[in-house]
C-alpha cells in the first residue's frame, strides 16, 4: 500500500457550526477524520487537526479568548510545539491567535457588519503544508462568514512577519479592513496556520468552488507524508 | 477593570458611536469604546487584590496586542 488514510482531528467545541463541513470535507479528500472533544486532555494519534469555524463559547469576551483554556488546547499547544500540523478555519484562527500559537489578532470587522459571501483570495507562498497544490499568485475563491476577521498586528510585528514570509494568503479585495488584506498567516515553524475564508465549503463545484479543496488536499498530502515516515 | 481599545488602534464601534452623535447634533471630538468587569475578589489587603486582576488582565481579561486596562479599586466591603 503506497498512501495509507492520514487521520486528521477536528476539534469540537461548544457553539462550533462547522465541524461537520470539515470533517465531510476531509474525509471526502480522502483522509480519516474523527471529532475530538474540548474536553479531551489527550488527543488520539494524529497526523493533523483541524480547528473549524463557529462561535465558541459564544464569543464571549473576545472572539476565541475562552476556547484557548479548553483542556484539549494544552494538547493542541503540545501538539504543534512537537511540530504537528494544525490548521485553524475563522473561529479556529481566533482560537490560536488568542492562544499565542499564530500572530495578531482578530478583531471586529471595519464596517461593523457580519461579511458573508465569495471572496477572491491570492495566495502568497505555494511552499507551505499548507499550500503545496496551489502555486504563488494563484487567485482562489473561497467563502468568508465572519464579524470578526479584520486581522490586526502592529508595525513591528507586521514587518517581522513580511521579513519571515509568514503571510500565506491576501484578499484580493478589502474584505473586513485586515491589515495589509491578510487573510491567512503560519507560524514560523511552518506547521501552524489560521485562516478566515472557509475551505471546508469550497470543496466541490456544487457549491459554487472547489478552491478550497486544494487547501485542505495539501493539508492532507502533508499528512499523509507524516503518516508514512512516521510508519 | 477598564478595558480600552489601546490609543492608536483603529476603534470601527468607537467610529460608529462618534457619527451618530454627530447625527444628533452633539459635538464630541472622538469617541471610544471599551468594557468594564465589576469583579468581587476575596483578598486581605487592596495590594494583594490589584495583583491578582492584574493576572486575570494578563491571561484572560485583555489581549494585550489590541488592548490596556486600568483597575479601580473601591476598597473592601464587608
Amino acid at each position: 500500500m503506497t498512501s495509507p488514510q492520514p487521520r486528521v482531528g477536528v476539534m469540537r467545541f461548544p457553539g462550533a457550526c462547522d465541524d461537520r463541513d470539515a470533517l465531510w470535507a476531509l474525509a471526502a479528500l480522502d483522509a480519516e477524520a474523527l471529532f475530538v472533544w474540548h474536553m479531551e486532555r489527550e488527543l488520539p494519534d494524529l497526523d493533523a487537526i483541524v480547528l473549524p469555524g463557529g462561535f465558541s463559547y459564544g464569543d464571549y469576551l473576545r472572539c476565541g479568548a475562552i476556547a484557548r483554556f479548553a483542556p484539549a488546547m494544552q494538547a493542541v499547544a503540545d501538539f504543534a510545539a512537537q511540530g504537528g500540523l494544525v490548521l485553524g478555519i475563522c473561529n479556529g484562527f481566533q482560537i490560536l491567535c488568542e492562544a499565542g500559537l499564530l500572530p495578531g489578532v482578530l478583531r471586529r470587522n471595519e464596517s461593523l457588519t457580519f461579511v458573508c459571501r465569495d471572496v477572491p483570495l491570492v495566495v502568497e507562498r505555494d511552499d507551505t503544508a499548507f499550500t503545496t497544490r496551489c502555486h504563488n499568485g494563484q487567485r482562489l475563491v473561497i467563502p468568508v462568514k465572519h464579524g470578526e476577521g479584520n486581522w490586526y498586528a502592529d508595525d513591528a510585528l507586521y514587518e517581522e512577519l513580511e521579513a519571515r514570509r509568514q503571510v500565506v494568503l491576501r484578499y484580493a479585495e478589502p474584505v473586513n479592513g485586515s491589515r495589509n488584506d491578510v487573510a491567512g498567516v503560519i507560524n514560523e515553524g511552518g506547521n501552524v496556520m489560521g485562516l478566515m475564508p472557509h475551505p471546508e465549503h469550497a470543496v466541490d463545484p456544487l457549491l459554487g468552488s472547489a478552491d478550497g479543496a486544494l487547501l485542505l488536499s495539501s493539508l492532507v498530502d502533508a499528512a499523509r507524508e507524516r503518516a508514512l515516515a512516521a510508519v | 477593570m477598564l478595558v480600552r481599545p489601546k490609543q492608536g488602534i483603529l476603534d470601527p464601534q468607537g467610529q460608529a458611536v462618534e457619527s451618530s452623535l454627530r447625527q444628533l447634533g452633539f459635538s464630541v471630538a472622538s469617541a471610544r469604546v471599551g468594557r468594564v468587569v465589576d469583579l468581587e475578589v476575596a483578598a486581605d489587603d487592596p495590594d494583594t487584590a490589584r495583583l491578582e486582576v492584574e493576572r486575570m488582565c494578563e491571561q484572560l481579561l485583555t489581549n494585550p496586542l489590541i488592548e490596556s486596562y486600568e483597575i479601580e479599586l473601591p476598597g473592601a466591603t464587608h
